[in-house]
């Protein structure tokens, strides 16, 4: 294996919320969810990393070309005592601002292993297209 | 006056929580370069229920064969791979945040554990492993005999 192929991965810390920004607009303690975000001709894909957040407990809201990820986690029994602590639990949220380009009535959600795929379809005038010349 | 001004924020108790537990932060990150932990990802959080311990990482989009987890004596080491399929070649790349790659983490726990009744189990992207106490490491009540 090469250098490059070998990469080790290493701790990323949660970053909170910033909740001078005025967000969330709930209690507790809420982190970004790392994404990446994917285009293709036909849509965009955003996948997010919620760990511990069950596919019930994510909502997903589109308003005013504005759409918001918000990930409850639920949290650990009481009588499991903390003993020793390098992350810490809460929700997630992030908002997006979603372009024109989008076709946000289809929109389509999965989850799997605490991973968010997000398929953002284009709407159909603004998917590429050849011109054929005669 | 500033001071006043200060107390006046509404969000000064959030921004207070919101330092200390940076401050929290910096102390475990501090702590796990101490010869406790090797290795650096995952993070782990241990509990203890009194039965037994149980170690918690979040471990988002990695699949269950894809992680090895061992016991040996006070001993948890955790290793494994994150893989993430690269996008097809017509499409590109707007964020890049999660990452991907190789990770092996050992772990000393306070007592022994029994290793043959480590479970473990991974739901949500969250990996629990559960280690019961080893026989002569729990605690014993001792009766005390009135005559």
């Amino acid at each position: 294996m090469t250098a490059k192929e070998r990469r080790e991965l290493e701790v990323n810390q949660k970053k909170e919320v910033d909740t001078r920004a005025g967000e969330p607009t709930r209690a507790g303690v809420w982190y970004v969810p790392e994404v990446d975000i994917t285009e293709s001709d036909d849509a965009i894909t955003l996948y997010a990393d919620l760990p511990g957040v069950r596919p019930e407990n994510l909502d997903i809201d589109v308003r005013d070309d504005v759409l918001t990820l918000t990930a409850e986690v639920e949290p650990i029994s009481e009588n499991r005592k903390l003993i020793w602590r390098e992350y810490d639990i809460g929700g997630f949220q992030r908002r997006f601002t979603l372009g024109e380009r989008v076709d946000q009535a289809k929109i389509n959600a999965t989850m799997k292993d605490g991973v968010l795929t997000l398929t953002l379809p284009k709407a159909e005038e603004h998917k590429p297209r050849k011109i054929q010349v005669s | 006056m500033a001071l006043l001004r200060l107390f006046g924020d509404d969000d000064f108790v959030s921004r207070m929580e919101q330092m200390q537990r940076e401050m929290n932060r910096l102390w475990s990150a501090a702590w796990s370069s101490s010869p406790m932990g090797s290795g650096v990802f995952p993070a782990m959080n241990i509990y203890d229920d009194g039965e037994s311990f149980i170690a918690r990482a979040e471990l988002p989009g990695i699949k269950s064969e894809d992680i090895d987890i061992s016991v040996a004596g006070k001993t948890l080491t955790i290793s494994g791979n994150r893989t993430i399929e690269p996008v097809g070649e017509s499409e590109t790349y707007h964020r890049r945040e999660r990452k991907s790659g190789e990770f092996r983490r050992a772990f000393d726990l306070p007592d022994l554990v029994d290793a043959n009744k480590v479970m473990a189990h991974f739901s949500n992207g969250v990996l629990e492993v559960v280690l019961p106490r080893a026989e002569q490491a729990k605690m014993r009540k001792i009766k005390i005999n009135t005559k």
